[in-house]
């Protein structure tokens, strides 16, 4: 065991495949000696040469698109998107192209790549260092999309994209990149995906959240506990496919429920939690699901703070559907 | 990259080859004024992020020579797709110090209410200086359709659009220099070279001989310029305005140049450039050629560098405490400028964040910080 950063764990699950799978290759921009602008890739060059992590041109479309005939041809590519809000270009070769490979050859082809891409807000760079576009992805059939919240799941979620036989886009909470800390098991392990993570138990209010609002939750809900508001927390950690009977059983388990995200609320994930509830809990529920999300309007730069859920807001919306 | 001879026009000596810049002795006071207003500009935000007062920078150093070259092609009727690293042309038409410093403190005084980073600058007076996008290459195919746009509007102006050498790997380089060149738009494409894409090289961005060699696949002439010397970018980049407006079409020129700093305050570039590249062009400073040629004009005694400085100075500490005095943006800027027309499901969020401070009292701010 070690007590890592988030970021570390991501790059000890590099690391840690590198040397177990000579297929596994790093691209992207600035992931080469820089070790990438947040450092995800550090040490990589150095350890195992240029020709398994390296730098490419700055063309998110070339990466992704490289990547998907890397892995038609058995390489294990990962690739590095700067930030989320730079992925666009690549968007054509996501959508169209790496998640429906498997499906229009009928399975004679398919393109195991991971995506990594820091996402969300919190480091004060506005409209395009800031967005959450998981809502995209999800709507995606033929891609996963996962989403850590600690060092440990991050380093086995992401050695479990790597080792998936489809495409993953694996989204990283830049706000929790060296916020949080954790023990992390040295050397190969897993976290399976599709799987929730309680990270806390409760029986009132169940609040669901992924990336860097399960600390925001996990305050609120010690907040609301002071307050005699017993509340359960959900990291979803996979959100496609999403594991939807624990997501039942939880919200059935309180009949209350809050979703949090910090992505705009309408079309956002949170509206997918609301319909699963409504379609196949609804007789559990004692109260309307609140969400509580980023505002539907771009990413504001000096406001930030206003834009992001806070524990304020979560609080808030957990007292609502608990008094209801 | 193979060598390939950059234009140069101000040689060792301070001389310029016969060539006449057509610039009044005004005009070329306000050049240099201009290349020491940028640096000094450029060091006063270094400090202001060093000390914590903003969040963000992007260092000029080393590059006012492009940056006001260029700009002293442009009229105020062009338009200017300009990118983060473009100070000098927005202070040599007259953008106000002052205005840039509200929007790198981001207060309620900055024209785009707080909501873009540092250096992400939107003027529309005295020339339009076009809303800053961080996303590499996505304002280049902007420029061709302003540029159409004022063709068939039967205007004569120019786009102009800058972009650094990572720009040229971007899908917006291709499509825009493809349909400019199927167009013939007047517009000039201004790849700033630096040499370097954050960490990246040249060898990592391309196999091409020069970056201006691009053109040619597209039909679009290229230029390759010495981007220290600022009256040999100009020469280029007149000629290729001049051409545009007569109806020739668009040019693409590369500006080889280098970043005499980080590619931002968040970048440690002594991790991946050697020193001996960083003395090698600190030779080169693009202010003292300038100098040397204003020096064999007989201009050296009114350019007095030390006196402009400490005016310069003045000038922008003053800006910054401007600036800073202003306090952050209202809540409400969250919500407008989304729509022309505030939708109602927005006027409803609004609304709910009022009600919520007023009861629970304000967000705090965090104290995230920018990696890049
Ligand atoms: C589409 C996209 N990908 C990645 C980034 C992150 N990024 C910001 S600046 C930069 C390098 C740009 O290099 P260059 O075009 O040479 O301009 P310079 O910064 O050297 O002036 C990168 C990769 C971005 N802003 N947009
Ligand atoms: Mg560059």
């Amino acid at each position: 065991m070690s007590n890592l950063t988030l970021i570390q764990a991501v790059n000890d699950a590099l690391h840690t495949t590198m040397q177990a799978d000579p297929s596994v290759h790093v691209l992207g921009e600035d992931v080469g000696k820089k070790g990438g602008v947040f450092l995800a890739t550090e040490n990589l060059t150095n350890e195992f040469g240029e020709e398994r992590c390296f730098n490419t041109p700055l063309s998110e479309d070339g990466i992704v698109g490289t990547a998907i005939g890397m892995a038609m041809n058995g390489l294990k590519p990962v690739a590095e998107i700067q930030f989320q809000d730079f992925i666009f270009p690549a968007f054509d070769q996501i959508v169209s192209e790496a998640a429906k490979l498997r499906y229009r050859s009928g399975g004679q082809y398919t393109a195991p790549l991971v995506i990594r891409t820091p996402y969300g807000g919190g480091i004060r760079g506005g409209l395009y260092h800031s967005q959450s576009g998981e809502a995209y992805f999800c709507h995606t059939p033929g891609l996963k999309v996962v989403i850590p919240s600690t060092p440990h799941d991050a380093k086995g979620l992401l050695i479990s994209a790597i080792e998936d036989p489809d495409p993953v886009l694996f989204l990283e909470p830049k706000a929790l990149y060296r916020a949080v800390k954790g023990e992390v098991p040295e050397g190969h392990y897993t976290v399976d995906l599709s799987t929730v993570r309680e990270v806390r138990a409760g029986k009132d209010v169940t609040v669901f959240c992924y990336g860097a609002m399960v600390p925001v939750a996990e305050k609120a809900a010690e907040a609301a506990a002071a307050q005699g508001i017993d509340t359960r927390v959900i990291d979803l950690r996979t959100l496609l496919p999403l594991d939807e009977e624990a997501v039942l059983d939880a919200a059935r388990s309180t009949g209350r429920v809050v979703v949090v995200h910090e992505a705009p609320r309408f079309c956002g994930f949170g509206a997918e939690i609301s319909a699963l509830i409504a379609e196949h809990a609804i007789e559990y529920m004692e109260a309307p699901v609140a969400r509580v999300t980023g505002f539907d309007t771009p990413f504001p730069n000096t406001l930030e703070h206003h834009y992001l859920p806070d524990q304020r807001r979560v609080l808030d919306a957990i007292e609502r559907v608990a008094h209801y | 990259m193979k060598a390939t001879e950059p234009l140069q026009v101000i040689d060792s000596k301070g001389g310029a080859n016969g060539y006449d810049p057509g610039l009044s002795e005004e005009e070329l006071l306000h050049c240099y004024r201009t290349m020491l207003k940028v640096r000094v500009f450029d060091e006063t935000c270094l400090k202001l992020q060093r000390s914590g007062r903003i969040g963000f920078s992007i260092p000029n150093e080393g590059i006012e020579a492009t940056q006001v070259g260029a700009a002293t092609a442009m009229r105020k009727t062009d338009w200017l797709f300009a990118s983060y690293r473009d100070f000098g042309m927005a202070l040599y038409h007259g953008i106000q110090p002052v205005d840039m410093m509200h929007n790198m403190f981001g207060n309620a005084a900055d024209n785009s209410r707080g909501r873009q980073m540092p250096v992400h600058f939107t003027f529309l007076e005295p020339i339009r200086f076009v809303s800053i996008s961080s996303p590499i290459g996505t304002h280049l195919p902007h420029a061709v359709g302003a540029a159409f746009a004022a063709k068939r509007r039967g205007e004569d102006t120019v786009a102009f659009v800058s972009f650094g050498d990572g720009g040229t790997s971007s899908l917006g380089f291709h499509s825009a220099m493809n349909f400019a060149g199927v167009w013939k738009a007047p517009v000039v494409f201004l790849c700033q070279n630096n040499g370097w894409a954050i960490s990246c090289p040249s060898e990592d961005q391309t196999a091409s001989e020069s970056y201006a060699i691009k053109g040619k696949a597209y039909g679009v002439p290229g230029v390759i310029v010495d981007g220290n010397d600022l009256l040999a970018v100009r020469k280029a980049v007149l000629e290729a305005a001049e051409r545009a407006r007569a109806g020739g079409g668009p040019t693409l020129i590369e500006c080889k140049t280098f970043r005499m700093g980080g590619h931002s305050t968040s970048d440690d570039p002594t991790k991946y450039i050697p020193k001996e590249v960083f003395d090698a062009w600190r030779k080169k400073d693009p202010i003292l050629r300038f100098e040397k040629y204003l020096k064999a004009c007989g201009l050296w005694k009114k350019a007095d560098r030390a006196r402009i400085e400490g005016e310069l100075r003045e000038e922008i500490s003053e800006a910054a405490r401007t600036a800073e005095a202003v306090g952050p943006p209202p809540l409400e800027t969250i919500f407008s400028d989304v729509y022309a027309e505030l939708p109602k499901h927005l006027r409803a969020q609004g609304q709910a964040a009022f009600d919520l401070a007023r009861r629970k009292g304000d967000a705090m701010a965090g104290d995230g910080e920018f990696p890049l």
